[in-house]
């Protein structure tokens, strides 16, 4: 318990001093240091719900299970990375694009506050915080995707700010409608609306409001998730926005507002008993994986082109928890880990490759490996990984995917399997000539950290090539809370 | 429905639930800025005197503190924010020209008729205010969502944004009489600091195109040419 309350603690300080210390020299590092912080206390919480089971604070504000603490950890620790890539980086644009001290607080600041919400989003054990949390996490970004204030960046802000807020506030009209139903039920009404309490009553809530609250739900959520077509603000804001936000929102938010939507599938399907919201799940998450696949060949930026990426991925995984079933969801979850690891990773390099290039341009990226080639094999490997091939876990996680849709569905591993080579094709017809073109003259290597980046293949390399046992017990127990069942015929 | 038949405290509570749909209407159509502004700290006002009736009603005295801060946040405070932009930015007498005024009323009263439509499996079980009531809120909800897909001023937008919260709010005062404490404090905060850094947009965005016209925000496209 001490864990969890020193988590947050450690969030909303780091919130507190940035703001104060924001623009001195070394507040960078002060932001590491407290990111790291950060992982060990959740290492600690993690640690103990791995050895004591699910944990229930005083007063039921928080609950940790298998599957968010698996999330905190995972969060805390693309924040912890991205921290250390963000601390020279931000250094170089603070300098290049002249940043006020003013605006370097603000960044500093926020970029903790954003992480305390989505670790608060994470933990909340009422639905109602779980939106607040969520909300924080967009008035929390914001202002940072409009921190260069080029026309670009302040209308991306506009439309993430506007869209999802109103995307969101459907969410908001769905928790009203579930705590309707949940009124009737539980006698408590301060009860009504957590997560321990609505699950052991699942079977007996009204089924016409629970599915009219999932559909709103959905499209609330849905519009965080970046599911088609709900996506327009995602791209814009990913990629005008300073890098390091970009590798936080599509490895992190996006996550997080998945996450939010299996734990409501969970409570829709243990009242319906049907498998409706896994069909809706099935049906957005299909057309967001196809349609963002086709979208990446039509990018000019380097960042657009990887948040496409992200909405193909987070619709493949919608589309995995929509099937349910044990290996789907297995898949689906290490999904999650592994796409947040590569993306961060792959924003990360690409923040540095628009600061040798000079531009988030396509066709202005040339010729890398032969400028600098640490960070043109990063950028080379970074997306071998994300578009699933093996040895990395994108591959393992694609895989179970997969062989879950041909047990299941199919006639909808075809469409799947288009898919991925559509997205790969994507990926690798702007990435080929980025690497490998004639550099442009003049072109200098700039100071990098790839230290984030290697940091991150290592673990998918290791995720794919041999996943160690207590994760796969610690998948496998999220598995059984997801899906209710730990059906061993599936897995043969 | 026999409206003479309900109590007197329930004919209230539809007497403003209607008043509440009027005043949306008005932000519909107002054209000038002011009065828009004007319009929406009216619903606060209404907001939170149909949140104190139905404490009233109901005897749930944690609708009353419900109400203090939709009277506080809503009728006054944010209200007199946008104001206060509005003058700093030199753009209270500003007149924005609507296309088809007449036509989107006649949209906003089909998306009312839409909501009682949408609204029938959640009243099922409920009595007859809450029927009229919850319709009205959904009502509130999408004609807000109209405001901000018709309007191109930001300070209209965002008039219509918050209108949505008003709506969701009013949703849930007579549907479950308001959420838990913890979450209304929650949705409060969050709804005042949305309110201030919209304040801080439109400065960004006048710099930007020198006009509160987001409509001219185009520069960025899904697929560029």
């Amino acid at each position: 318990m001490t864990s969890l309350w020193l988590l947050l603690a450690i969030a909303l300080f780091g919130t507190a001093l940035l703001a104060l210390i924001g623009h001195l020299p070394y507040a960078g590092r002060v932001s590491v240091i407290i990111s790291a912080a950060k992982v060990a206390a959740s290492l600690w919480l993690a640690y103990g719900v791995l050895e004591h089971g699910p944990l229930l604070s005083a007063g039921k504000l928080f609950f940790v299970d298998a599957f968010n603490v698996y999330l905190i950890v995972l969060t805390t620790f693309v924040g912890f990375t991205t921290a250390i890539f963000s601390h020279r980086y931000m250094a170089h644009e603070a300098d290049v694009r002249g940043l006020g001290h003013r605006r370097m607080r603000l960044y500093h600041s926020m970029y903790h506050a954003f992480l305390f919400a989505m670790l608060a989003a994470l933990v909340a054990n009422n639905l109602g915080i779980l939106w607040v949390a969520m909300e924080g996490a967009t008035l929390a970004t914001v202002l940072l995707v409009s921190i260069y204030r080029t026309p670009e960046s302040v209308e991306a802000a506009w439309k993430y700010f506007v869209l999802c807020g109103v995307g969101i506030a459907q969410a908001l009209f769905g928790t009203v409608l579930l705590y309707f139903a949940a009124e009737q039920v539980i006698p408590n009404r301060d009860d009504a609306l957590l997560w321990t309490v609505l699950y052991a009553t699942a079977g007996s809530l009204d089924p016409t409001v629970l599915t009219l609250a999932f559909v709103f739900l959905l499209i609330g959520y849905g519009t965080k998730v970046g599911l088609v077509p709900l996506h327009n603000w995602l791209p814009d804001a990913h990629s005008e926005g300073p890098t390091p936000m970009s590798a936080i929102l599509s490895g992190l938010l996006l996550n997080v507002a998945l996450y939010a939507l299996v734990r409501v599938k969970m409570l829709v399907d243990g009242s319906l008993g049907t498998n409706l919201a896994g069909h809706l799940l099935m049906g957005f998450g299909l057309v967001s994986f196809m349609a963002a696949g086709l979208f990446l060949h039509r990018q000019r930026d380097i960042k657009r082109m990887f948040s496409y990426s992200s909405i193909e991925h987070m619709g493949l995984m919608t589309f995995a928890f929509g099937i349910g079933g044990t290996l789907a969801t297995f898949g689906a979850l290490l999904h999650m880990t592994v796409h947040s690891l590569a993306k961060s990773a792959l924003f990360v390099t690409a923040g540095h490759v628009s600061q040798v290039a000079g531009t988030q341009r396509i066709e202005r990226i040339r010729g890398l490996i032969r400028t600098q080639p640490a960070l043109g094999w990063s950028l080379l490997i970074g997306t071998v990984a994300l578009a699933g091939f093996p040895p990395f876990g994108l591959f393992a996680s694609e895989f179970l995917v997969l062989t879950a849709t041909i047990n299941s569905w199919p006639w909808l591993a075809l469409p799947l399997l288009v898919g991925l080579s559509i997205a790969f094709a994507g990926l690798f017809r702007h990435l080929q000539p980025m690497v490998y073109g004639e550099p442009p003259p003049g072109q200098t290597p700039v100071r990098v950290n790839l230290l984030p980046v290697l940091a991150h293949m290592v673990l998918l390399l290791w995720l794919g090539l041999a996943m160690p046992g207590f994760l796969a017990d610690w998948f496998k127990q999220a598995t059984v809370l997801i899906t209710g069942s730990w059906d061993t015929d599936e897995l043969l | 429905m026999d409206l003479a038949k309900l109590s007197l405290s329930d004919q209230a509570v539809i007497a403003s639930a209607a008043l509440i749909l009027f005043t949306s209407f008005i932000m519909l159509a107002q054209a000038r800025i002011r009065p828009l502004i004007y319009a929406f700290a009216w619903q606060g006002v209404l907001l939170a005197l149909i949140t104190a009736l139905v404490a009233l009603v109901s005897g749930q005295s944690h609708l009353y503190i419900s109400a203090a801060l939709t009277l506080g946040l809503k009728a006054f405070l944010i209200p007199w924010m946008l104001h206060r932009l509005a003058v700093r930015l030199n753009v209270q007498h500003e007149v924005e020209p609507l296309a088809n005024p007449s036509i989107l009323l006649l949209i906003g009263s089909a998306l009312v008729i839409f909501s009682y439509y949408v609204s029938v499996p959640i009243v099922q079980f409920s009595t007859l205010v809450i029927r009229n009531t919850v319709a009205v809120s959904v009502a509130v909800v999408l004609l807000g969502m109209l405001v901000m897909v018709a309007r191109d001023k930001a300070i209209a937008q965002v008039v219509g944004f918050m209108s949505i919260e008003n709506g969701l709010f009013f949703a849930a005062v007579v549907s479950t009489y308001g959420m838990p404490m913890v979450v209304e404090l929650g949705i409060a905060f969050d709804v005042l600091v949305a309110a201030v850094l919209f304040g801080v947009f439109f400065f960004q965005i006048r710099a930007s195109i020198d006009s509160l016209d987001v409509s001219r925000l185009n520069r960025l496209r899904e697929i560029d040419e």
